[in-house]
């Protein structure tokens, strides 16, 4: 049996998006359950892929492939790895979740509203399980629409500012990838992923190709200094937005350092790994400091996320950095399986934070830390979670937070004292920052006649942050299902990121 | 069976604390009270049986994996057990003393609106306290180090409408944090070095982290064990307060008082002595590390001493005496006698829960004035809690034969026969805080419960003992002060109980060397005689009766003289205005140049608008040259063939 399940996956919330335009705005409760289902549904067809995933092997599983554009020798050629298999799981995890969220607060177009958040997730399932490149190029150059759109349209005030920017932004590192990615078919002939990994490239050939791909994966992440849209575009979109943005779009730059730069140009991943290194672990200090600084909730946790992000890049170049200072591969898979551990974590947690902005931005309308103030006293259900989630973005064991910054720093450790000394701050800024935002807004006294007439949460509101406070805990207490997943896959990458391509 | 039995000790807190705390209003107070209870008292019930079991002849330590956490690039990390005589010691104190501060919270939290919410927290602060002792491995250990911090900074800022305890709690998560930050690179280095979290494994693996060498910077190389030891040891100052870590224990007691006793004296701050006592194996093995530990631990003995002179506030007092007892016990662990550190952990336990708890005691009857000024002769209104407290604070200034005599007077031997670096400084510091020690804590005592009644006629009227809720538990923990150093002080410290538990080499074994001269009780307590301790803390207790009984208008005249020392004092050496306004206001400061400098500037300004900016400009630039105007065109053609003649006629030739 060879059911073609990931494209199922990948058309079934695109088709189902457009048909819930097609249901219109008229008819919204229709247009929401119909949503909801296929979210569900899309949802639901990860358990086959969960249960049928062989976690022994490092092929690409459930292959499809079919003849796309012959004379580009380009084919539809989907599967999923051990990296790639999380990731698709945390998409429609979080799909579900926002079109709950996003129930009855969206009040403007939202049979449109629905319908580009499914797009969305068919397009990024696509990105996901591409093993072809241009595919991939076609389905990352199309998830810019469906973003762009709902900042676009359901942002707050400043939103074509920030839309434009996070489109010129992406827009722009892509466009070097695909000169990447033609330069290649024109030597080997075929966009295949497989084929291009066996191809031979010179060093200068592999910089200019790390460095472009570089362009389009470090604006993804986003690794400092090209990081300045996220928290426009964070602060602008509705919170549905927010949290996809968070979840999914970010870890776009991860997966593509590992499905690409890595064992596509490992000689010059090598070579370059300190720019890499050295980004990371200044967006951890660097970025730490600024979300110190902010008053705007959004944009602190937006900030947040970029510093958590560098833990993603730092696990996943260390590994060069190890093998120099040890002489042996020990800690390279424990470095790429912590990156990997924490674009799941990411997901989760900075999505619940974006949701808990959410919930008291649809109360009060205003983000401005200064306007809130001792609403545990009146919301005690949310205060709970919120400190729940603020611990797990501190990094507390026992939530997802803690596991993948755990395993990069004792991989960073390997490479060097500092860089486990500059990445182990985030121990302290983290707990800082969100800490601060927590004492301000959750404790005190109640602040002002907003807070005290805020009610706490309903039902719908519990569901989605009791669901995502569960997957926190869940895999702070028991990881071993997500790495068990993963693990062959990462070794399979740390092979080919130790051979050399000259 | 003894797994599952092990596996209940730390979950029937634990299942207790999410029945209180997530159905508290289902189940009521008496409810809550009553689940939390019975969890903690079959938790102390099976650790008295485990600790029997291991006293047992033949016993062998337990040690267990319960499930594997994640195992990724051969590094396995599990969730497991270690049982031995050290942990089981642990494992009772932290029960009994847990059970006792539950009875009493019935009454103190008694008129509290979150009363099911404390009980859940410090049925919670068990299990993650059970979790940390109970460990076989560095990823649980370090699971139940933040764990317990989490519920501390839950309970610091248990009245969360106070700006003070709100305050509070993010700092002492805060400056706990930095402890963690250097604990978790000497987690990160054991790892490295051994390529293992379980303690077996890496104790058996420490000789060769000491052969290997770290050069952290240039030419400078690091002996790998002393980074490793050090690195733990930072974990440790920032849990069991040590110098410049402690700073925010004193602010804890913005917290409920039973939690002052529970978390903040007899346990949490605990965590750090456990931890080094633990890792002996490791820390033996290198010498700058004892050192190090040895003279953060006798400043902090000292110096925190002090400062409980100077304080009015009848909580902050006890708070300032744990300070300097946790550095009497970090001195003992420098000074390699592992078994004399803990030791005092337990009789300080006991003690110092008893004289928070009478404390606390004081507080309920006197309407929560805390300031020892406006009291004075309770004595004869609060009869059971002078008493009890009265026999902590003997305890507690190491009266002969009290708990705290054993304990505490082993350790200033084994100080004095030490040879670690530090071991002179160490031992002044130690034997001068006796005096301190014996000072501040009378001090308390006479001006709380002796002398003039100095409180308002409406306070005084409704003077009255505690319900009993609060008293048995203050008799409960009286007793173990007073007797348990004369029944455990044989058998712990020179019975060889922590043999096998605790490595000490044999060239910095000094409690072997007092053991050999041990006779029993009755010689120890003679033998104190002949030694200066004893002497100084009778004079500490002479000080006081004369300082704040006999002539209670000398200390302001002291003062007024030695302005400046008190100066110092008052503001607890400024570590809180450095913390507050270079640290804090430091990272601000930077946190907002990167901000506005950095990316509205630099980034967004310059690079980003700006080319956008640019792109506009340029734009604009060509937009004139397509004027539109035939003889603009012309004119450009002109020029152009001109150039190109021009280009021709040179080459050319």
């Amino acid at each position: 049996m060879n059911l073609p399940l990931l494209s199922f996956l990948t058309w079934l919330p695109i088709l189902g998006g457009i048909a819930v335009m097609l249901v219109g705005d008229r008819r919204a409760s229709a247009a929401r359950w119909l949503a909801l289902g296929v979210a569900i549904a899309a949802f639901l067809a990860c358990i086959p892929l969960y249960s049928g995933f062989d976690v022994t092997s490092a092929a690409l599983q459930f292959p499809e492939r079919m003849a796309w554009i012959p004379s580009l020798h380009s084919d539809y050629h989907l599967g999923v790895d051990g990296i790639s298999l999380p990731l698709i799981l945390l998409t429609t995890f979080s799909t579900v979740l926002v079109i709950i969220a996003g129930w009855t607060v969206i009040e403007k177009r939202p049979s449109q509203y629905y319908a580009a958040f499914l797009i969305m997730e068919g397009l990024m399932i696509g990105v996901f399980s591409a093993a072809d490149a241009l595919l991939f190029y076609v389905f990352w150059e199309a998830m810019l629409i469906p973003m762009f759109l709902i900042i676009g349209v359901w942002g707050g005030a400043r939103r074509i500012y920030a839309t434009i920017k996070f489109f010129l932004y992406t827009f722009l590192g892509s466009v070097f990838m695909l000169a990447a990615l033609i330069y290649m078919y024109l030597k080997s002939g075929s966009y295949d992923l497989a084929a291009l990994y066996a191809l031979p490239l010179s060093s200068a050939e592999q910089t200019a190709i790390f460095l472009a791909f570089f362009a389009a994966f470090a604006v993804k992440v986003p690794m400092v200094p090209v990081h300045t849209w996220l928290p426009d575009a964070h602060v602008e979109a509705p919170t549905g937005g927010s949290v996809i943005l968070a979840a999914i779009m970010l870890k776009m730059g991860g997966y593509g350092f590992l499905r690409f730069s890595l064992p596509i140009t490992p000689d010059a991943a090598h070579d370059l790994d300190m720019l890499v290194i050295g980004l990371s672990l200044g967006a951890v200090v660097y970025i730490g400091l600024i979300a110190l600084v902010q008053t705007d909730m959004k944009k602190l946790i937006a900030y947040s996320s970029i510093a958590h992000m560098g833990f993603v890049t730092l696990g996943a170049f260390i590994g060069y950095e190890i093998v120099s200072a040890t002489g042996s591969h020990d800690g390279v898979v424990l470095g790429l399986s912590g990156a990997m551990v924490q674009m799941i974590s990411h997901g989760l947690v900075s999505g619940a934070l974006f949701l808990c902005v959410g919930v008291l931005y649809d109360r009060l309308h205003t983000r401005d830390i200064g306007a809130y103030g001792g609403v545990i006293n009146t919301m005690p259900v949310f205060g709970a979670f919120m400190v729940l989630f603020a611990m797990a973005n501190s990094g507390l064991p026992g939530t997802s937070g803690f596991v993948g910054e755990f395993m990069v720093v004792l991989a960073a450790f390997k490479a060097n004292f500092w860089y486990a000394f500059l990445a182990a701050t985030t121990l302290i800024l983290g707990a800082a920052y969100t800490l601060w935002l927590v004492k301000r807004v959750i404790f005190g006294a109640v602040a002002n006649e907003g807070v005290a007439s805020l009610k706490d949460l309903n039902g719908r509101e519990f569901l989605v942050l009791g669901v995502l406070a569960v997957a926190v805990l869940a895999m702070g207490l028991y990881p071993k299902p997500l790495t068990d997943v993963m693990e062959p896959s990462l070794r399979h990458l740390a092979q080919l990121m130790s051979v050399s391509k000259l | 069976m003894m797994q599952n039995v092990y596996l209940a000790i730390p979950l029937a807190p634990l299942i207790a604390a999410i029945l209180a705390g997530l159905f508290g209003r289902v189940i009521g107070r008496t409810g809550a009270h009553t689940v939390t209870i019975l969890g903690v008292a079959v938790a102390f019930g099976l650790s008295v049986w485990t600790l029997l079991g291991q006293l047992e002849p033949g016993a062998v330590p337990y040690n267990a994996s319960v499930y594997t956490w994640l195992v990724t690039d051969g590094l396995r990390m599990e969730v497991g057990f270690l049982i031995d005589h050290l942990t089981a010691l642990m494992m009772c104190v932290v029960t009994f003393v847990s059970l006792m501060v539950h009875i009493y919270t019935i009454g103190y939290m008694h008129d509290d609106p979150g009363y099911q919410r404390f009980f859940s927290y410090i049925s919670l602060f068990t299990f993650a306290m059970l979790m940390l002792v109970m460990s076989n491995n560095f990823l649980q250990l370090f699971f139940g180090w933040e764990a317990v911090g989490v519920v501390s900074y839950l309970l610091i800022g248990f009245w969360f409408t106070r700006p003070t305890a709100i305050f509070a709690n993010m700092k002492a998560f805060l400056v706990n944090r930095v402890g963690d930050f250097g604990f978790l690179l000497g987690i990160a280095a054991i790892a490295h070095y051994t390529g293992s979290l379980d303690y077996a494994t890496v104790f058996r693996a420490a000789p060769s982290i000491a052969q290997h060498t770290m050069s952290l910077f240039e030419g400078q190389p690091w002996n790998a064990m002393t980074v490793v030891c050090i690195c733990l040891f930072i974990g440790a100052m920032g849990k069991s307060a040590q110098v410049p870590l402690h700073v925010w224990l004193p602010d804890s007691m913005e917290g409920p008082t039973p939690i002052s006793a529970l978390i903040h004296a007899a346990t949490m701050v605990t965590a750090g002595i456990f931890m080094v006592a633990r890792m002996s194996p490791l820390f033996e093995l290198s010498d700058a590390a004892l050192g190090f530990v040895m003279v953060i631990g006798a400043t902090t003995a000292l110096f925190m001493g002090f400062l409980g002179i100077v304080n009015n506030d009848i909580k902050r007092v006890v708070a300032y005496s744990t300070l300097s007892q946790l550095g009497y016990m970090t001195v003992a662990l420098g000074a390699s006698a592992y078994a004399a550190g803990i030791f005092h952990l337990m009789t300080h336990a006991f003690f110092k829960a008893l004289l928070f708890l009478g404390a606390g005691s004081v507080i309920i009857a006197m309407h929560h004035e805390q300031d020892m000024r406006r009291m004075g002769g309770l004595r004869k209104y609060l009869p059971i809690t002078y008493w009890t407290s009265l026999l902590g604070a003997l305890a507690l200034i190491g009266f002969p034969g009290f708990s705290g005599f054993f304990s505490k007077d082993a350790l200033i031997e084994s100080v004095a026969l030490s040879h670690a670096p530090g071991a002179g400084y160490a031992l002044f510091c130690v034997t001068a805080g006796v005096f301190i020690t014996a000072l501040y804590t009378f001090r308390m005592i006479f001006m709380t419960f002796h002398g003039e009644e100095r409180m308002d006629a409406h306070t005084r009227e409704h003077l009255h003992e505690s319900p009993w809720v609060v008293t048995v538990p203050l008799i409960l923990l009286a007793i173990p002060s007073v007797v348990i150093g004369w029944f455990t002080v044989g058998p712990v410290l020179f019975g060889g109980y922590f043999d096998g538990a605790i490595v000490v080499n044999p060239a910095h074994d000094v409690l072997r060397e007092i053991g050999r001269e041990y006779e029993g009780q009755g010689g120890f307590i003679l033998n104190a005689f002949r030694s200066l301790p004893v002497y100084l803390a009778l004079a500490g207790v002479a000080s006081a009766w004369l300082l704040y009984l006999k002539f209670p208008h000398v200390p302001a005249s002291i003062r007024a003289k030695l302005g400046p020392v008190y100066r110092v004092l008052d503001n607890k050496y400024w570590f809180d205005w450095f913390n507050e306004n270079v640290l804090a206001a430091g990272a601000r400061g930077l946190g907002r140049i990167f901000w506005r400098v950095g990316d509205e500037m630099i980034i967004d300004g310059a690079l980003v608008n700006g080319s956008a900016r640019s792109v506009g400009w340029l734009a604009a630039v060509t937009r004139h040259m397509q004027s539109g105007y035939l003889y603009h065109y012309a004119f450009a053609m002109i020029i152009g063939l001109a150039a190109m003649l021009a280009w021709l006629l040179t080459h050319a030739a």
